[in-house]
């Protein structure tokens, strides 16, 4: 063998035995333990159909499911319209420009974990600093998260808190694509600064905004942390998330089946959501 | 005029993404009678609220825990990842196209489907409570490979011809000819790693249960759960939190850029 097809293999070697350990045989074992009855402790049990059936008829679950969309109808529309407004600001001559970006990107640093801490006591009814501020301006106390109707969109605003500096980086630079003489033309037909805006700008930005919609997508189906620590799924279930849900299904019912299952239909859901949306953006472009 | 106005709602919006850190740091240095209050002075700072946690976690141990466990992540990912995206790039061996393809694969699939099955591995495996379960899973990364993959790629080949006439091997070729010239991407790639291993809790929180093997934001998340409600246990977690967020805070103060453009990076490219 030439020596170079030896050293390919022999560096190489260690990332395909990884990757069939801890890439192809998770996903592949997926679809078995979905046909399993699991605890780890006693023997596997073949259970054929039982998970799937059991999910189509689990309130909880579908709960998770419409809390996600909850989650995304208020988180998606806010991040796109901050990050956007935050970028168009940043995107013209500025004193200390690079200090603005930091400062809007600070949160996207933080470990999620932190950034929750400081939430709940942002969010606390009695001592927080939000309902603080509210008491200067004479406004009652707000139970953020206690009231079944405020807690998922108050997780909501808390994630693009956390999340909106990434995406201005991302608007930013699209914005800097958009030739100046693009806008000039439009505006020597008499167009105002806001029709330039939608009419040139935002179709220009359609790649930036389908990234911020994909990748938003794919966070708002991870929430965990957020409501593992500030509500626990509660009040009423309305905080439950899907993966918090697997997590306990895993962790502390000892049920690897029907988590396992979870996390298929998880899987699954997100690609057909992000199917969808890629259409739905797409064909806004022909119109 | 409308330029000084422009300014003060710049201000107002970076103030609502720093003034809450601000008064996390502010509100640690404060009694528990003072914690609700808005002033970023504490008027008797104390150091109650970390004595407290320090006392009752082991908030050193998992300090520690957290940089060993990313920073053999990132050694791993950089070192020996550079090394495939070098045969991937520069090598053709039998092989190399699948391992090509499954590499953009893997990447496609969502880590809830693999999350479990990974689980019950790890659990299988007997590596319940240890580092191996922390660092293995993450030793290789699609994505950092990728990238340093595509910068491998556009290396002049004289270059290596050169130093294979020179007699090096494939390893000092990769170490001491295109590491040098790599040094942007595998600053994003150290960065990413890095932060990404620093801050995730959902893994932890599976397969490690012994307090003393808890990473940082582990730790942090058992130690809030378990600390009640009020504001004479919300000061403690806020001390408990600034320990995860005042080393991250301070790398980002003097390397934001590499931060940000590292990030967005990954974002157009992934």
């Amino acid at each position: 063998m030439r020596a170079e097809a030896r050293s390919g293999l022999l560096l190489s070697a260690p990332y395909a035995a990884f990757l069939l350990i801890f890439a192809l045989f998770p996903i592949g074992f997926s679809v078995v333990l979905v046909l399993l009855e699991w605890d780890l402790v006693t023997a596997p049990s073949f259970v054929g159909f039982d998970n799937v059936q059991r999910l189509i008829g689990d309130a909880r679950f579908w709960q998770a499911v419409i809390n996600t969309f909850v989650f995304l109808a208020i988180h998606l529309p806010l991040q796109i319209i901050v990050a956007l407004t935050l970028a168009w600001v940043l995107n013209r001559p500025l004193f200390f420009r690079s200090f603005w970006r930091a400062a809007f990107f600070l949160p996207v640093v933080i470990s999620g974990a932190a950034v929750t801490i400081l939430w709940s006591a942002l969010y606390a009814t009695d001592v927080g600093l939000i309902n603080g501020v509210l008491a200067r301006l004479d406004l009652g106390p707000v139970p953020w998260l206690t009231d079944p109707a405020i807690a998922m969109p108050a997780i909501a605003v808390m994630a693009t808190w956390k999340n909106v500096g990434f995406y201005i980086v991302i608007y930013l630079a699209g914005l800097q694509g958009v030739p100046r003489s693009c806008h000039e033309a439009i505006e020597l037909e008499g167009a105002t600064a806001w029709q330039s805006f939608l009419h040139v700008t935002l179709p220009l930005l359609k790649p930036q905004t389908l990234l911020v919609v994909t990748l938003s997508t794919i966070g708002g189906f991870q929430l965990f942390i957020e409501p593992y620590i500030l509500t626990g799924g509660g009040p009423l279930r309305r905080t439950l998330s899907v993966v918090l849900y697997m997590y306990r299904n895993a962790f502390s019912y000892q049920k690897m089946g029907y988590a396992a299952t979870l996390g298929v239909a998880l899987a699954l859901i997100i690609a057909a959501v992000l199917v969808v949306q890629r259409r739905v953006i797409g064909s806004a472009e022909e119109a | 005029m409308r330029r000084a106005v422009f300014y003060v709602v710049l201000a107002l919006a970076a103030a609502a993404f720093l003034y809450p850190f601000l008064w996390m740091a502010a509100s640690s240095f404060k009694s528990p009678a003072e914690v609700g209050g808005l002033s970023l002075l504490p008027d008797q700072p104390t150091l109650e609220n970390y004595r407290l946690m320090w006392a009752r976690a082991p908030f050193g141990r998992a300090l520690l825990n957290s940089l060993f466990v990313a920073t053999t992540i990132t050694l791993s990912v950089l070192v020996f990842g550079s090394a495939v995206a070098y045969a991937l790039a520069r090598l053709s061996f039998p092989g190399r196209r699948i391992l090509n393809v499954l590499t953009v694969a893997v990447l496609l699939v969502p880590a809830q489907l693999t999350l479990i099955p990974t689980y019950t591995l790890i659990v299988q495996l007997g590596w319940v409570d240890s580092y191996a379960a922390l660092i293995v899973p993450f030793a290789f990364n699609a994505m950092a490979i990728l990238i340093l993959r595509q910068f491998f790629l556009q290396v002049p080949r004289s270059l290596m011809d050169a130093a294979r006439l020179d007699g090096m091997g494939e390893l000092r070729i990769l170490y001491t000819v295109f590491w040098p010239l790599a040094k942007a991407p595998l600053a994003t790639v150290g960065i990413l790693t890095f932060m990404g291993a620093w801050n995730e809790v959902l893994w932890p929180l599976l397969v490690v249960r012994d307090e003393q093997l808890m990473t940082l934001p582990q730790l942090l998340t058992v130690f809030s759960l378990g600390g009640g409600a009020g504001p004479r246990a919300l000061a403690p977690k806020l001390a408990a939190a600034m320990v995860l967020v005042v080393p991250v805070v301070a790398a980002y103060a003097f390397l934001q850029r590499y931060f940000i453009e590292s990030m967005a990076s990954s974002g157009t490219k992934g």
